[in-house]
């Protein structure tokens, strides 16, 4: 880590970034650094897992499996999903993006257990190393690891399972020290309903991180024990059940879909009502439907597995559940147009990007009921209607709001502005490209392409052509994003405390921030967001 | 487990932090051991007669006696953080001490049954009452490991002279964990060796 | 920290004699066959023990609302996997 924002030019070595060598990042107490540390790792992997994209969608050119191969064909779905997974989504947003802002925006001088923190990213580090030793016999399982197939697998599921349980590991340590964070660190008159609404987000997704991910660390526990010991916990040949497996693992990795969206509606919250320049309308709905996901993000796991033999009580119960788990999210949504509504809108970067999130996950957010009902998903249950759905909802979603945080932001972390023409390039690229690789999906889906093969008939293939030229594009958007990024960090022009005359605190602090956050402990007598009074 | 919150100007804050800190990281635990717990529901509810008969190779009086040693130890805790809020940390160390010893009673006891369940031919793959068995017992095997190193570093900050009756902190946090261990043990022994 | 009326060594002990008993209770019991309720009453026993424990020795009892929160909302995760789990597996 180290050289990462070092300062190419005397006079910008400011803030947090001033000390220099690789021990002052690796053993840091600094929120900010263990911020930053996150964001490039898990920018790293996401580029990575970007190009194993790229290497499918090149399969899919051609109906038959002639460019890779199905066994390869399979590894690149898995990594792709697996890195995106667990190295990119679930923590760039929460570990890089959170660690930076939550003190920021709280008006502390840092989290609550700062060695924690540190501690949590290096046994982040060490899981992904794990992770990346089980590439010496890749996995081929999906990125579910479904039983029984991987527990006879011949590729390397015991280390990656080890990986993954050092991850979850990291991943609850985290948000064990937000939650005490916001508890107890809050600057004096943050009261809880002053609290920016990125905070209350990243709040509900602690929740979820602290109590799915030790079912799902637990799981791939016994993962490995079947493996290694012969447990059989999931094997019907000793009387254990698979779909077991899929309880535990959807018990996790539903609710875990909240932490992957969570903060970017987090963000979404902060970015609208200051490029809109109007209050934030409905804050305790935003505020309180955060919470109601998370809680709800817990009731539905089931509709994961309609399709594996469940009882058909359970069945019932699960569609049901899911519908109610639609409701917050819609709330939030409507929130957010009627902020809008007779704002003074501009299009800057980060506003572009918090749009797009919700125009894309409106799409993907609709095509969730369609999943979510019983009858429906026996039909499109592990078709490309479901990777076009969760796409628009993760990619569409998540990735956009972590742009949008990354444009928002980028002034505050680097004291340093974007070439705004050159981000609104990178903006179009990836929007046009981004719908035209996913809603073809839509369409193949519903005719019934299933997912996961490297071969599919031959009259899929005209729209397998448009998204794969989609994904191109996406992927020179992103690419043009990246070298923005690059420049605007060696020799953007230098930012001042607030460009976007933004109210929540991490505004008031230096850009860079100084290593203290702050000069004296803030203290706040207003919520965040007067936005459009004489005052902003 | 609980982080270092020494660096907070405001001690009183720091010790409600860390609190809350152990309090959400034993939350995480009840979930962590929830997932065998369902697992032992499920399967239990599926194949009661195997349970039954699986249960009875157990030896519910090294059981019962693991069970009190546990308590104990938990006493000694107890014992222990009171003794260091009056200021006495010789007392914290020996009480501490003595839970150490006793978690490593424990864990002999523990290896002598695996033993000899092993010598019967029972091993994690054997059915799913013993699958069930060497997990549970081996995952909380692994807290008592944990917690007697948590425990031995309390025992090194006090004799480092760090811990006072204004300072204790990390005496106290640990005891909740160590109280949690016992807790869990509370009912896995039922489970495992009266009910089956 | 010193929760509660009287010295905490005293109580400490009182408790720490409640579960010896206790647990002699259900380890007699155990030998006693009741059907299902053997598992009634070593649930129920375990539970008095367990909530000794989190009560006196983990002085929950003295302790603020916060606290109690996060104490007790895991028990509710846990019902929610298992009752969620049995749905499908008792009724398949």
């Amino acid at each position: 880590m180290t050289g990462i924002g070092q300062p190419e030019t005397e006079g910008n070595g400011r803030g947090y970034l001033a000390e220099r060598g690789w021990r002052s990042w690796a053993f840091t107490l600094d929120h900010k650094r263990v911020g930053a540390m996150y964001l490039w790792t898990t920018i790293f992997f996401f580029l990575v897992g970007g190009v194993f994209a790229l290497l499918l969608r090149l399969e899919l050119l051609s109906p038959q499996a002639k460019y890779f191969g199905n066994h390869a064909y399979n590894v690149f779905f898995t990594l792709h999903g697996s890195m995106m997974i667990f190295l990119f989504i679930i923590p760039a947003i929460p570990s890089g993006l959170g660690n930076f802002f939550i003190p920021l925006q709280l008006g502390a001088r840092d989290v609550a257990f700062p060695r924690l923190n540190i501690a949590s990213y290096w046994v982040f580090a060490a899981g992904f190393l794990v992770v990346i030793g089980s590439l010496v016999a890749p996995m081929d399982t999906g990125w579910t690891f479904y039983t029984p197939y991987s527990a006879k697998s011949a590729a390397a599921v015991t280390t990656l399972s080890l990986g993954i349980f050092l991850l979850g590991m990291s991943s609850i340590l985290t948000g064990l020290n937000f939650i005490v964070t916001i508890h107890k660190l809050r600057a004096p008159g943050m009261t809880w309903h002053r609290m920016p609404l990125f905070l209350w987000s990243m709040y509900a997704t602690s929740i979820i991180q602290v109590i799915a991910t030790p079912v799902v660390g637990v799981t791939f526990l016994l993962l490995a024990a079947e493996r290694v010991f012969g447990v059989g916990f999931f094997d019907p040949s000793k009387g254990g059940d698979p779909v077991l497996f899929q309880h535990f693992f959807w018990f996790y990795s539903h609710p875990v879909v909240y932490v992957m969206i969570l903060p970017a509606m987090g963000i979404v919250s902060e970015v609208i009502p200051v490029f809109s320049r109007k209050p934030i309308f409905g804050y305790k709905a935003i505020a309180y439907s955060s919470m109601a996901i998370a809680l709800g993000g817990f009731l539905v796991w089931g509709h994961h597995m309609f399709t594996s033999g469940m009882s058909p009580l359970a069945n019932a119960i699960f569609s049901l559940m899911t519908f109610f788990v639609a409701v917050p999210t819609a709330v939030k949504v409507f929130n957010w147009t009627a902020t809008l509504y007779r704002g003074s809108i501009t299009f800057e970067a980060p506003m572009l990007y918090a749009l797009t999130f919700i125009f894309l996950f409106i799409v993907g957010g609709l095509t969730g009921p369609f999943l979510g009902a019983l009858a429906t998903n026996v039909q499109l249950h592990d078709t490309y209607f479901v990777v076009a759905h969760f796409h628009y909802t993760m990619m569409g979603g998540t990735v956009m709001g972590f742009f949008a945080g990354l444009h928002y932001w980028f002034p505050k972390m680097t004291g340093r502005m974007l070439n705004e023409k050159v981000a609104r390039a990178a903006w179009a690229l990836i929007f046009v490209g981004f719908n035209v690789t996913f809603f073809t999906m839509f369409i193949v889906g519903v005719r019934g392409m299933p997912r996961r093969y490297a071969e599919y008939l031959p009259k899929f293939q005209l729209e397998n052509v448009i998204s794969t030229a989609g994904s191109a594009v996406l992927a020179l958007g992103i690419l043009v994003m990246c070298w923005n990024l690059l420049q605007g960090l060696r020799k953007g022009a230098p930012a001042s405390a607030n460009p976007w005359r933004a109210l929540s605190l991490e505004w008031r602090a230096a850009s860079p921030p100084a290593t203290e956050n702050f000069d004296e402990v803030p203290v706040v007598t207003e919520w965040p967001y007067g936005y459009g009074t004489p005052k902003a | 487990m609980s982080g270092h919150t020494d660096e907070h100007a405001d001690p009183a804050v720091a010790f409600e932090a860390a609190k809350l800190g152990v309090w959400t990281f034993l939350a995480t635990e009840v979930l962590l051991f929830g997932a065998l717990f369902t697992a032992y529901t499920v399967f239990r509810m599926k194949y009661p007669e195997m349970f039954r008969v699986e249960h009875a190779k157990l030896d519910r009086v090294l059981g019962a006696a693991n069970t009190v040693v546990l308590i104990t130890s938990s006493l000694m805790v107890v014992l222990g953080v009171d003794a260091i809020k009056r200021g006495k940390a010789r007392l914290l160390e020996a009480y501490f001490g003595a839970t150490i010893f006793l978690a490593s009673v424990f864990l002999c006891v523990k290896y002598i049954e695996w033993t000899k369940e092993f010598h019967h031919g029972n091993f994690p793959g054997t059915n799913l009452f013993f699958s069930l068995y060497f997990m549970l017992t081996g995952l909380h095997g692994i807290h008592v490991l944990f917690g007697m190193g948590v425990l031995s570093y309390v025992i090194v900050l006090s004799r480092r002279g760090r811990l006072s009756e204004a300072w204790y902190t990390p005496a106290e946090m640990s005891g909740l964990y160590w109280h949690f261990v016992d807790l869990v043990w509370i009912y896995l022994f039922p489970l495992l060796y009266l009910v089956g | 920290m010193a929760h509660g009326t009287g010295n905490p060594r005293r109580t400490g002990i009182a408790v720490f004699v409640a579960l010896l008993l206790l647990t002699a209770v259900t380890v007699l019991v155990s030998y006693v066959d009741l059907g299902l309720w053997n598992v009634v009453v070593a649930l129920l026993i375990a539970s008095a023990k367990a909530s000794l424990v989190a009560l006196f020795f983990m002085h929950l009892k003295g302790e603020s609302r916060l606290v109690w929160g996060f104490a007790l909302f895991p028990i509710v995760f846990l019902s929610l996997i298992l009752i969620g789990t049995l749905a499908d597996t008792m009724l398949r």
